[in-house]
């Protein structure tokens, strides 16, 4: 106790801040959330009915008594009250589909528990920490409680976030030196270390029935944590990054969960031989692993089956989605477009217009990169985007197929918005002059800082010069605006007939 | 897509076309798993006697393919991307000794709805030819038939485009791998392709001849199925299509 002394006054204050913060954030939180008033309500009035004993007694000092409390509260008063925490997220976790409680996956140290529960209350993960911590010394109560959530809820994306910081740093002069520990790391490892000191203590190794119990037990917990861990990080390997995973990394998790199960063993080897009943370990291993094949024998095959019919059913639950997907989209896209054509059957234009969009949708899903949704309605964001987005709504609006080449990509700056206003002019202009001739060829290059867009049509071709000056479409909508971007823009006819609009503008200076 | 071959119309077309109907016969397998395509296909570029074009064979899927193929030998298939059994890929590499044959081998045409990157890059780098989509005229289709035929590449616009973007970053590095590099000159044609130019606008405008955009645009293909460099791979990681 005597290092544990000094450190009260110093973590008083910043608890005591951190309460007020906390609170601050919960009382925002529940205001956003309107789920959350309820939530908490049930948990405190669990609470009171939870703990039977001190439960008038806690009750009110639940809400009112959490700044000062780590530091005066006894062992009952704050067992019982974080008694009643725990209890109280169980009602809140099914409730609200909204605000699930899950293990967080970042910034853990064991299971994520603590982590996971501060970050669905609302409380600093140190208190949530302490709390399990001071339950421990309950006799071991909060270990219990622990390894019933680790267990029962599941691994997820909550909490309150951690930044991961690396275990070093590197200094203004390049070299990497040791972290120095934030306070509060500080302040917990003291902690821990305090408590453990006390539970050690208390636990009296001095009387021999005991003291035999206690290391075989400890080595057992921590082989444990070990392979709950490794089972945590699997899962986690499926649903995040999957490319990351090196082959070391892999005999990592290998070494760690066969470092849990060797502790495991350990722990029950020296439970057995303290015990005194090391003489007969050659018989209880022998019966041990006779009745382990029996239950292998009996149970495996079913087993094995029962794993290869879930997968299976799994499988086919994905196919069956896949497939309703598909046919919701065809459904809703397709099959109107087809009615539409069948109705207006003699209108060839509105025909072939309804079929490009249909088309032009249908391969923009289909072919769509995985990750990028469909956000149609946010504008584009670059280049290739905006150029492929003026296509297709010029080739809804006139009818006439455009065809699309982009090469090379770069965001959007006020000259190449200008470009693709540009351009689509060229465009409209080619669909209603050139249309005759073919499709429209769109063609955007971005080379270097120069970007270069072409609009092709085999129409008849027309003089510029023979233009009537009234006439503002092509000489402001195209030239004018391209030079006042500080861009060039050129009309030719095409060696074979039909007109090429040339447009070119070199990109902004990158920030 | 109608700026691969001679969108004019192949009548002015030396090397193909009602000219030399007479003189110039390919035979032809159609490998497609819709039969509904496979007869519209038929019924437009079928027509011996006047396209010069000979379908002597039909498959639906990989396995039917290669029987056909290995059967009749054709000189031109024309391939879907998408079959059942594995996808044109497949047919492609189970045919390969086929295309290597010194005598007579057999060329292989893409034809697919998909213009999708991953779709063109992986069958022109599983040996075929050329790639056109289905939108393609019917006249196209036999000019780029007998294109293929001859032994060059039939780029589409598209085409095009990916190629260009494949190798549009292997400019900077200065490492002398000359063989995964387009020049100068193949950059041109192939940026004139993307533009919609047709083979013959593209040799008037550069004032080269047919012949030699042609080999150009052999080249860049050849320069496509040989480049398992790393520009491509990191291109088509970027892309995720690998």
């Amino acid at each position: 106790m005597p290092p544990a002394s000094p450190q009260p006054p110093q973590p008083l204050p910043s608890s005591s801040s951190a309460s007020s913060s906390s609170s601050s954030s919960f009382a925002s939180a529940s205001s956003s959330l309107s789920s959350e008033p309820s939530a908490s309500g049930a948990s405190s009035a669990s609470g009171s009915s939870a703990g039977t004993g001190t439960g008038p007694g806690t009750g009110p000092g639940a809400g009112t008594g959490r700044g000062g409390g780590p530091g005066a509260g006894t062992g009952t008063a704050s067992a019982s009250r974080s008694r009643s925490r725990p209890a109280g997220t169980a009602p809140g976790a099914d409730e609200p589909p909204l605000r699930k409680l899950y293990r967080s996956a970042d910034g853990r140290l064991l299971g994520g528990v603590a982590r996971g529960l501060a970050g669905h209350l609302g409380l600093p993960v140190g208190w949530v920490r302490l709390v399990f911590l001071v339950l421990f010394l309950a006799q071991g109560l909060g270990v219990l409680l622990y390894a019933i959530f680790w267990i029962v809820v599941p691994l997820g994306v909550g909490g309150t976030p951690a930044e991961s910081r690396p275990l070093f740093e590197v200094t203004d002069d390049g070299r990497r030196r040791l972290r120095t520990p934030d306070r509060g790391q500080t302040f917990a490892l003291v902690a821990l270390f305090a408590v453990g000191t006390v539970f050690v203590g208390s636990a009296d190794f001095g009387r021999a029935d005991t003291g035999r119990y206690i290391w075989p037990t400890l080595l057992i917990g921590a082989g444990v944590v070990l392979v709950w861990r490794q089972a945590d990080n699997a899962r986690r390997a499926q649903w995040a990054s999957l490319s990351t995973d090196s082959r070391r990394r892999r005999v990592f998790q290998l070494a760690r969960g066969l470092a849990g199960v060797a502790l495991v063993g350990l722990g029950l080897t020296v439970f057995m031989v303290v015990r005194g009943s090391a003489a007969q370990l050659g018989n209880v291993l022998t019966a041990a692993i006779a009745v382990v094949a029996g239950v292998a024998l009996l149970a495996g095959p079913w087993l094995v089956r029962m794993t290869q019919d879930l997968s299976d059913e799994r499988l086919m639950r994905i196919r069956a989605q896949e497939r309703a997907e598909v046919a919701a989209h065809v459904h809703d896209s397709v099959l109107h477009t087809l009615t539409l054509i069948q109705r207006n059957a003699d209108d060839g234009g509105e025909v072939r217009r309804l079929a490009r969009a249909q088309e032009r949708e249908l391969r923009a899903w289909l072919y769509k990169p995985q990750g990028t949704g469909k956000d149609e309605a946010t504008g584009p964001d670059t280049l290739a985007e905006a150029v492929k987005a003026t296509a297709a709504e010029v080739e809804d609006h006139h009818g006439v197929p455009i065809e699309v080449v982009v090469v090379g990509d770069c965001p959007l700056d006020d000259g190449l918005t200008a470009l693709a206003q540009a351009a689509r002019e060229a465009m409209v202009n080619a669909a209603k002059y050139g249309g005759e001739g073919g499709a429209v060829q769109v063609y955007a290059e971005v080379e270097g800082r120069t970007v270069f867009v072409s609009v092709r049509d085999r129409g008849p071709g027309f003089d510029l010069d023979a233009v009537p000056g009234d006439r503002m479409g092509v000489r402001e909508s195209i030239f004018g605006r391209m030079e006042r971007n500080g861009g060039t823009a050129r009309v030719r006819s095409a060696p074979d007939g039909g007109t090429e609009v040339e447009l070119e503008m070199e990109r902004a200076a990158e920030a | 897509m109608s700026g691969i071959g001679g969108t004019t119309g192949t009548s002015g077309e030396g090397d193909s076309g009602t000219g030399g109907a007479e003189s110039r016969r390919v035979r032809v397998v159609l490998v497609d798993d819709h039969r509904m395509f496979r007869t519209g296909v038929q019924a437009e570029i079928g027509q011996t006697a006047t396209t010069g074009v000979e379908v002597v064979g039909e498959a639906a899927d990989v396995d039917q393919a290669v029987t056909v193929i290995t059967a009749t030998r054709p000189e031109v298939v024309l391939l879907d991307v998408h079959l059942p059994g594995g996808g044109g890929v497949e047919v492609l590499r189970r045919c390969a000794p086929f295309m290597a044959a010194a005598e007579n081998p057999v060329r292989f045409l893409a034809l697919s709805v998909s213009d999708a990157a991953e779709d063109v890059i992986g069958v022109i780098r599983g040996g075929a030819r050329g790639y056109v989509t289905k939108t393609i005229t019917g006249a196209d289709l036999v000019d780029s038939i007998f294109r293929v035929q001859d032994g060059d590449a039939v780029f589409s616009p598209r085409l095009a485009g990916f190629v260009l973007d494949a190798f549009a970053s292997t400019d900077a590095p200065p490492v002398d791998e000359d063989m995964d590099r387009l020049t100068q000159r193949e950059r041109e044609v192939l940026r004139l392709i993307a533009r919609g130019y047709a083979y013959k606008e593209i040799a008037k405008q550069l004032f080269i001849s047919v012949k030699t955009v042609e080999s150009h645009v052999s080249a860049v293909l050849r320069k496509l199925q040989l480049s398992n460099r790393h520009e491509l791979t990191r291109w088509a990681t970027a892309r995720r299509l690998v």
